[in-house]
């Protein structure tokens, strides 16, 4: 305030950055869907909210050249693999049904038991690549291992995912 | 491609704009309003009403506009713009007169802000010349950069440009559109 000039500039060493809303309204759905094959439709909100606010405190500095959904991603996997790591340590008798269908109509709870069931390496890996989009060195990245065994663990999952399904459909 | 389900963001919107607000990290919170202007783009910060904008300036280019110069932590949603909402209802339903709300100007500097702080002076249903509007803030031969001021006003129906006038009477001109500026005219006209 109180500069001579109206046309206003950022300031020196802050990054210029849109309209988080409008982040919000591109890559919401997206994330949303990660965060429930992550850890089930039961906690995915609680995913979705941890990872967005942790991305609003971020947005100012984020670099001008980052991949906003990748880096969305990335900050997803954290949220969502505390979320479960904080789930296994409930004592048992307390612990929640890890898979239900409450809160997303219309989906089969088989879906996600079936997603539930699947290892977790390839459970991640079906919703950064087949979910989220993102290709396997980046996938890669978030699990570790080489690009190869994303892919390996993406196609074996889908492929469980599809078998079974086709089969409970038949 | 197996279907994730349906999503219906609206609700964690509304959620992380609140907790947002709440952990101070909303730069600006918005919401649009239908009204006899059309639907208007509502925009606050923390320390107050900081934009108004009408349909035909683009949203998103206002939006973006406001991340750039207020704050990119730019959120819909939040309680923050109730008041607001409620007063302007007041208005157009030609219940209120004078808004009663926190301004944010931070838009608007110099001249354009002098120019601005003043109009809330001109009474609910009456109008003044951007001569007259240029001599009352002490520069009697600015009328141009008068007009200037009321085109870029960032705060349009709170701050009332609307009652600016050319001097033979005629509208000149609006942000919102002449229409708009008719349709406030004539609104303050038949509550005064």
């Amino acid at each position: 305030m109180g500069t001579m000039t109206e046309t206003s500039t950022p300031r020196a060493g802050t990054a210029v950055r849109g309209s988080f809303d409008a982040v919000v309204e591109q890559h919401g759905a997206t994330v949303l869907r990660v965060c429930r094959v992550i850890v089930g439709p039961h906690d995915a909100d609680d995913a979705w909210s941890e990872t967005f606010l942790a991305a609003l405190r971020a947005w100012p500095t984020l670099p001008p050249d980052a991949n906003v959904e990748a880096w969305l991603v990335t900050i997803a996997h954290r949220k969502a693999i505390d979320i479960v790591r904080a789930r296994r340590t409930v004592p048992l008798e307390h612990a929640r049904e890890p898979v239900s269908a409450h809160g997303v109509p219309g989906d089969g709870f088989e879906l996600w038991a079936r997603v539930a069931a699947l290892p977790e390496k390839q459970r991640l890996a079906v919703a950064y690549h087949h979910v989220a989009g993102l290709p396997y060195r980046e996938v890669a990245a978030l699990l570790g291992g080489t690009p190869e065994a994303a892919r390996r663990a993406a196609s074996d999952g889908i492929a469980a995912l599809r078998t079974r399904l086709t089969l409970e459909e038949s | 491609m197996i279907d994730f389900g349906s999503v219906d963001l609206a609700p964690l919107r509304e959620r992380l704009a609140a907790r947002a607000a709440e952990e101070e990290l909303l730069d600006v919170a918005y919401r649009v309003i239908d009204s006899p202007v059309g639907r208007l783009l509502l925009a606050a910060t923390p320390a107050g009403l900081v934009r108004i904008a009408f349909e035909r300036e683009d949203f998103d280019v206002v939006l973006d506009d406001l991340a750039r110069r207020v704050g990119p932590r730019v959120l819909r949603g939040t309680d923050r713009l109730d008041d607001v909402e409620r007063e302007l209802a007041e208005y157009f339903a030609g219940q209120r007169r004078a808004f009663d709300l926190p301004l944010d100007t931070r838009l608007s500097t110099g001249f354009r802000r002098a120019v601005q702080a003043h109009l809330p002076s001109i009474p609910y249903g009456h109008t003044e010349s951007y001569t007259e509007v240029a001599t009352a803030t002490g520069s009697p031969r600015a009328v141009r950069a008068v007009g200037t001021a009321c085109a870029t006003n960032p705060l349009p129906v709170v701050v009332p440009c609307h009652r600016v006038l050319r001097s033979d009477g005629s509208l000149g001109g609006y942000l919102g559109g002449l229409e708009a500026k008719r349709t406030l005219l004539e609104l303050e006209r038949r509550a005064a």
